[in-house]
C-alpha cells in the first residue's frame, strides 16, 4: 500500500509520518502531483493559516488535484478546514476553500462559560456508527489545537462540544477529515489512523 | 468536555532527565525518551522537556533528542531552553516538537513572541514565566530564576498574549520544590485576565493540590516533575482521584 502525505506550506507534517512509521507504514512525503494521484491513500495534514495555505495550494495546482482524488483521503486539522466550503480565517473575513465538504469554517467566539480560544487540549467526540470509529471506547478523548471550527452539517460523522457543538470528523465519498490530531492522540489516535488505512 | 491537562515536566541536562529542588539540587532520574514514553502510557496529557542549563550556559537544546521523542511518543510535547531566535524555533519544530516554550529570550526580546506567532502560529508559542512574590508584587525572573527583571507577572503575561503567545506557563518560584500546593490566588487572577490557556507550575505535593489548582487556581493544565519522577504520585491514580472530585480529566487506564 502506497501512502502519500501531502507536502505543502504547513507545519507538523512530520508528526504524521512518525505516526505512520509506528503503525509500520512507510509513507512518502511529497508535493508532486503525479505521486499524490497515484497513491493508494492520501493524508492531507498540517497546522497553518487558511488564506496563505489556500494560496499556496492554488499556485501549485494542489487544489485541483486534491479535489479530484478518488482514493481514500484523510484531512487533519487545517487539512480538514481547507477541504470545507470556505473559511473565515482570512484578512477579508472569508477565503474560498476546496469545497469538498459543504460545511463552513468559522472563528470560535468565547462566551461567559468558556473564555479560552484556541481550543487546546483533549476533548471527547460523539460519533455516529462508522467504520472509522471501530474499536474506540466510550467518550474517547482526542487532542485539539485550533481557533476555527467546521460547522455541523450533512457530512458530519462526529461532533465535539466546545462553546457549542461543531464537526470533529467529516466524511463524504472517499474523503475523511478530523479536526483533532490523531497523530498526537495516543492510542486512540492510532486506532483512527489504522481504521483509515484499513478502509478499502 | 475539554479535559484539564496533567503535564509531567522533564528537565534535561546533557541529554538526561533531572529535577532541581528550588532550582539548585539536581538528581538524575533517567532517559528522557523512555521516561516520556512511560508517562504517555500512564496517561500524561502532554510532556514538557526543558533544557535547564541551556539559557545559563548558552547551550542549545539537543535537536537529536527532540527528534527521538517525536518518533517515539504519540502525545504533544513542548521543548524549552536555549531558544534565542526564530532559527532555534524552526530547528526544534522541524525536529518534531509541537510547541516551544520561550522564557528569558521573550523577556529580553518581546518581538520574538510576535515573530514566532507570525511564522509558525500562536499554537506553537508557549511563553514561560518564572515569577516570585516579594513585598506583595510578582516579579519576573530570567535564566531559571537567577536574575530579577522589571517585568511584573500579570502585565507581562497580558503583553505576551497580545503579542501572540498561545499559552502561558507560570512557575511560582515561591512554591516551586516545596510541595505545599500551587500559587492558586495568582493563578486565578492570571487565568481570568487572559483568553489563552494557563499552565500552573510549582508546588505540587499531593493529589489535593491538583484538585485545588483546577478548582481554585482556575488553571487549564498543571505541570509537575519530581512527584511524578520519584513515584510519589502515579498519574493513573491522580486522574482517578480528580475524576472522583468532579474535575474533567482524560481517563486512559
Amino acid at each position: 500500500m502506497k501512502v502519500v502525505i501531502v507536502k505543502y506550506n504547513a507545519g507538523n507534517i512530520f508528526s504524521v509520518d512518525y505516526a505512520m512509521r509506528r503503525l509500520g507504514v512507510e509513507a512518502e512525503i511529497t508535493g508532486d502531483l503525479e505521486r499524490i494521484q497515484s497513491a493508494d491513500k492520501v493524508i492531507f495534514p498540517g497546522v497553518g493559516e487558511a488564506e496563505t495555505t489556500m494560496k499556496y495550494l492554488k499556485e501549485h495546482r494542489l487544489d485541483e488535484v486534491i479535489k479530484s482524488l478518488k482514493q481514500p483521503t484523510l484531512g487533519i486539522c487545517i487539512g480538514m478546514q481547507l477541504m470545507c466550503k470556505y473559511s473565515e480565517e482570512a484578512v477579508s473575513g472569508r477565503v474560498d476553500c476546496l469545497g469538498i465538504f459543504d460545511e463552513a469554517v468559522r472563528l470560535f467566539i468565547p462566551n461567559e462559560q468558556v473564555n479560552k480560544v484556541p481550543h487546546m487540549g483533549w476533548n471527547t467526540i460523539e460519533t455516529v456508527n462508522h467504520p472509522l470509529f471501530k474499536g474506540l471506547p466510550e467518550d474517547p478523548y482526542f487532542y485539539y489545537v485550533h481557533s476555527y471550527y467546521a460547522t455541523v452539517g450533512e457530512n458530519t460523522i462526529a461532533t465535539t462540544d466546545y462553546i457549542h457543538p461543531y464537526s470533529a470528523v467529516l466524511h463524504k465519498d472517499n474523503f475523511y477529515a478530523t479536526q483533532f490530531h490523531p497523530e498526537k492522540s495516543g492510542e486512540l489516535g492510532e486506532i483512527i489512523l489504522k481504521n483509515f488505512l484499513d478502509i478499502c | 468536555m475539554l479535559a484539564k491537562r496533567i503535564i509531567p515536566c522533564l528537565d534535561i541536562k546533557d541529554g538526561q532527565t533531572v529535577k532541581g529542588v528550588n532550582f539548585v539540587n539536581i538528581r538524575n532520574v533517567g532517559d528522557p525518551v523512555e521516561l516520556g514514553a512511560e508517562y504517555s502510557r500512564q496517561g500524561a496529557d502532554e510532556l514538557v522537556f526543558l533544557d535547564i542549563t541551556a539559557s545559563h550556559e548558552g547551550r542549545k537544546t539537543f535537536v537529536d533528542l527532540v527528534r527521538r521523542i517525536a518518533q517515539n511518543i504519540s502525545i504533544p510535547f513542548t521543548v524549552g531552553g536555549g531558544i534565542h531566535e526564530l532559527k532555534d524555533v524552526d530547528t526544534l519544530l522541524s525536529a518534531g516538537a509541537d510547541k516551544v516554550s520561550i522564557n528569558s529570550a521573550a523577556i529580553k526580546n518581546p518581538d520574538l513572541i510576535s515573530e514566532v506567532a507570525k511564522n509558525f502560529g500562536s499554537q506553537v508559542c508557549t511563553v514561560a514565566i518564572d515569577a516570585k512574590l516579594e513585598d506583595g508584587e510578582w516579579t519576573c525572573f530570567l535564566n531559571g530564576g537567577r536574575i530579577p527583571t522589571d517585568k511584573k507577572l500579570f502585565s507581562w503575561a497580558k503583553e505576551a498574549q497580545e503579542r501572540g503567545a498561545g499559552e502561558i506557563l507560570f512557575t511560582s518560584m515561591n512554591h516551586d520544590g516545596v510541595k505545599q500546593g500551587f500559587a492558586n490566588d495568582a493563578l486565578a487572577v492570571l487565568s481570568e485576565s487572559l483568553s489563552i490557556p494557563v499552565i500552573a507550575s510549582g508546588g505540587a505535593g499531593t493529589m489535593e493540590h491538583f484538585r485545588d489548582v483546577f478548582a481554585e487556581g482556575k488553571a487549564d493544565a498543571a505541570l509537575a516533575a519530581s512527584i511524578f519522577h520519584f513515584h510519589e504520585i502515579a498519574i493513573p491514580d491522580l486522574k482517578q482521584y480528580l475524576n472522583q472530585q468532579g474535575v474533567p480529566v482524560r481517563l486512559t487506564c
